[in-house]
């Protein structure tokens, strides 16, 4: 459906290859639903066959309780992210370096309110109202992304945040295309598509203050340093801990491990950063020619859990922005719900 | 006005905005495609947001947007009893006819 609307630049075997050909598998299982029986006596075994099949689950199809608090728990989790993570970058749209760099951050954090509404709309299909789901943020009982509670302290933050904060919630994302409950799969497929945009600017923003003057690149080498540990902890706690994702990824909600995706991004970042002429930040990553894969440091997980419990450096300030914009918004949701009564009114009247 | 900020000081106060389904077609010829839901007070502001959210990329030429509530679905469960008949009337098919050979056109 959106297909024509990229250009597929991409190499077949490329994160956005990968999003074509989740998209491809979306539309062959659906093909392929047309012939199967439907829901018989036994709904739970008809959910099972459904994801056993690789097709999708659909709004008004039965499925477990505990799938649907799941996923209405990580799709507003992620909606939240979108829309809080507006914010540190927000806060270089008027400080951005040339017009051409601010005119394209400006489309970024749109797209970025478009990818929180696009998730939000998901949500609601599981029976859950946006406002709700609003207030459950509001009232800290739904997180967001650790990452967005880090300050975004140069320009060049800008760049490691599309870099490395995008790049990894693709790697995370793409997997999701071929999540098996429809809406949020479809939602996932155009948002990577979008965000795919969003990680290639902030590599140019990198490679043009890395090929720069000396303290260009001292920025960029600055902000990289910053963000790459708290990317790689973007994929959450190793397998070990990881508290929901046996059941996911029995449910195919989850397609990969925390670990495998984390290794996947390391991966993907070296040679990146070799073209950047930057440094990773860690003096221990290097090519394990056994596992055909770098061997890196972790992240420190109990950052991340402070930082997930409320107590990263900028989790208040956040969380302040975005209540003060609903409270002091409040007037205009009125004012608008007003103006459309008034004018269903008259619409009654001449009638 | 004492009532007015009391409800604007609760989170989530006020009516919740209606949801509307979105329609849109990506070029002459084509059928409207769902595209995607959202909330707006009025269908002129969910159009506008339809635009903004759905077609800023040239993704489309025309745009529906429908209440939520104006749209009745069939359900899954009834899925067997409600479209089966398709199945048992073979002549609504045109694969129920013989054609002689060398039939040209038909």
């Amino acid at each position: 459906m959106y297909g024509n609307d990229f250009p597929g630049e991409d190499a077949p075997g490329g994160l956005l290859g990968e999003v074509e050909a989740a998209e491809a598998a979306l539309r062959a299982a659906a093909e392929r639903d047309r012939s199967a029986a439907g829901p018989g006596e036994d709904l739970a075994a008809y959910f099972a066959e459904v994801v056993d099949a690789d097709q999708k689950i659909e709004p008004r199809d039965w499925m477990p309780e505990a799938y649907r608090r799941t996923l209405i728990r990580q799709i507003a989790q992620h909606a939240h992210s979108e829309i809080i993570g507006m914010q540190p970058e927000g806060n270089w749209i008027s400080r951005a370096p040339s017009l051409k760099r601010k005119a394209i951050l400006l489309a970024k954090v749109q797209d970025e309110a478009g990818h929180g509404l696009y998730l939000y709309a998901a949500a609601e299909t599981l029976g859950i109202s946006r406002d709700e789901l609003v207030e459950l943020l509001l009232e800290g009982r739904q997180k967001y992304s650790s990452i967005f509670n880090y300050p975004t302290l140069t320009w060049a933050d800008v760049g490691a945040i599309g870099w490395l904060v995008d790049g990894a919630a693709i790697v995370n994302q793409v997997p999701l295309c071929r999540c098996s409950y429809g809406p949020y799969a479809r939602a996932m497929i155009r948002v990577c598509k979008e965000e795919s945009f969003h990680q290639r600017q902030g590599f140019e923003i990198l490679h043009t203050l890395a090929h720069g003057t000396p303290a260009q690149k001292a920025m960029a080498q600055d902000s990289v340093d910053r963000w790459w540990y708290p990317s790689l902890a973007m994929f959450g706690p190793p397998d070990g801990d990881s508290t929901h994702s046996a059941q996911s990824m029995a449910w195919k909600i989850k397609r990969f491990s925390n670990d495998e995706l984390r290794q996947r991004f390391v991966d993907m970042c070296v040679g990146q950063a070799e073209v950047l002429g930057l440094t990773i930040p860690d003096p221990d990553l290097r090519w394990n020619d056994e596992r055909q894969s770098y061997d890196y440091t972790q992240p420190d997980y109990d950052e991340l859990m402070r930082v997930i419990k409320g107590n990263g450096p900028c989790n208040r300030q956040r969380m302040a922005h975005r209540r003060r914009a609903h409270t002091e918004g409040a007037w205009v949701r009125e004012a608008a719900a007003a103006y459309a009564a008034k004018q269903r009114n008259k619409e009654k009247v001449a009638a | 006005m004492s009532e007015r900020s009391e409800r604007t000081d609760q989170l989530g106060a006020g009516n919740p905005s209606p949801l509307w389904e979105v329609f849109v077609r990506a070029r002459r010829g084509l059928a409207h495609t769902h595209v995607g839901s959202l909330h707006a007070p009025d269908a002129e502001l969910a159009l506008r947001n339809a635009r903004d959210l759905y077609t800023r990329r040239q993704e489309g030429v025309s745009i529906w947007v429908v209440p939520a509530s104006g749209i009745t679905a069939s359900s899954p469960d009834e899925k067997d009893a409600f479209f089966d008949p398709a199945a048992d009337k073979v002549y609504r098919h045109p694969t129920f006819y013989d054609v002689p050979e060398g039939v040209a056109h038909l």
